[in-house]
């Protein structure tokens, strides 16, 4: 059984590579049962998209 | 077409005039050479990136979109002159040199994290964002991103930018470091987890708390 350490750093590489089937599956079946990593799933997406307003200076716009 | 008279078209344009607000100036050029120094770990270069990013906007200024804010483009034209150094330079720095600043990180973290059984500690499971974009309009919520980054450890925050800012892909990054692939993804994950948690403690948790 995965823990959520492995689960999380997953969640992370996610972001970087392809996770291969058996990672695929193994995932899945942890986040099905564990709420706190499938958070920590959505946060990590939360954070990639919140990097990319950032460095693209969007949090200014409301001064224009 | 450089001599395309740069004065002319700048004036022309409603945002350059952007160029001579000097407090709009000194407070973008000091974002930027913030962010260069941390990628290229050497204050004149970063300085003189800065400079030609800057200058390099100001003459194509007629090319400049209207729907994009000024700093996102010349921003932009940074992070190209960046990849460009970090491609040319080989990094001569061993990066476990650069895991430094006074927070928890490595194993520290990790044993804060999570308890021995690999599960989370119950205290630091990530709690609900109820809207993660809430806020983004915020000036506060930025400044509090802002700290969340000045905080990371260097070498977290020096990749995570490479990866998340400058966009560059995992095997690049690797390359121009000299670093493993496994490496990296550790210090891509530990940055998160560390971005993760001060983001969550000092925004949607403490608004929560009615602060």
């Amino acid at each position: 059984m995965m823990n959520c350490k492995e689960a999380t750093q997953l969640l992370s590489e996610k972001l970087d590579r392809p996770l291969d089937t058996k990672e695929k599956v193994m995932l899945g079946v942890h986040t099905a049962m564990c709420s706190s990593c499938k958070q920590f799933g959505r946060q990590m997406e939360d954070i990639r998209s919140l990097a990319k307003q950032y460095s693209k200076g969007d949090q200014t716009d409301e001064k224009e | 077409m450089i001599e395309a008279n740069p004065s002319l078209s700048a004036s022309e344009t409603p945002s350059a005039a952007l160029f001579y607000d000097p407090e709009f100036m000194e407070e973008l050029r000091s974002q930027m050479v913030k962010f260069a120094t941390l990628q290229v770990q050497d204050a004149q270069l970063a300085e003189d990136a800065v400079q030609e990013a800057m200058l390099s906007a100001y003459q194509n200024i007629d090319k400049f979109g209207r729907q994009a804010a000024l700093k996102t483009w010349v921003f932009s034209i940074l992070k190209n002159k960046l990849i460009d150094l970090l491609r040319k330079e080989k990094r001569t720095t061993v990066a476990s040199q650069l895991e430094n600043g006074p927070n928890l990180h490595g194993d520290a973290l990790m044993d804060h994290l999570f308890k021995e059984n690999g599960h989370w500690q119950k205290s630091e499971r990530p709690q609900k964002w109820d809207d993660p974009d809430h806020g983004v309009e915020n000036e506060h919520f930025w400044r509090v991103f802002d700290a969340c980054l000045t905080a990371l450890p260097e070498k977290y925050g020096r990749f995570f930018m490479m990866r998340e800012f400058l966009e560059m892909a995992t095997p690049e990054i690797c390359h121009n470091e000299d670093i493993s692939v496994s490496s990296l993804n550790v210090t891509l994950y530990r940055a998160r987890l560390r971005l993760r948690e001060c983001l969550e403690d000092n925004w949607y948790q403490a608004k929560e708390s009615g602060s």
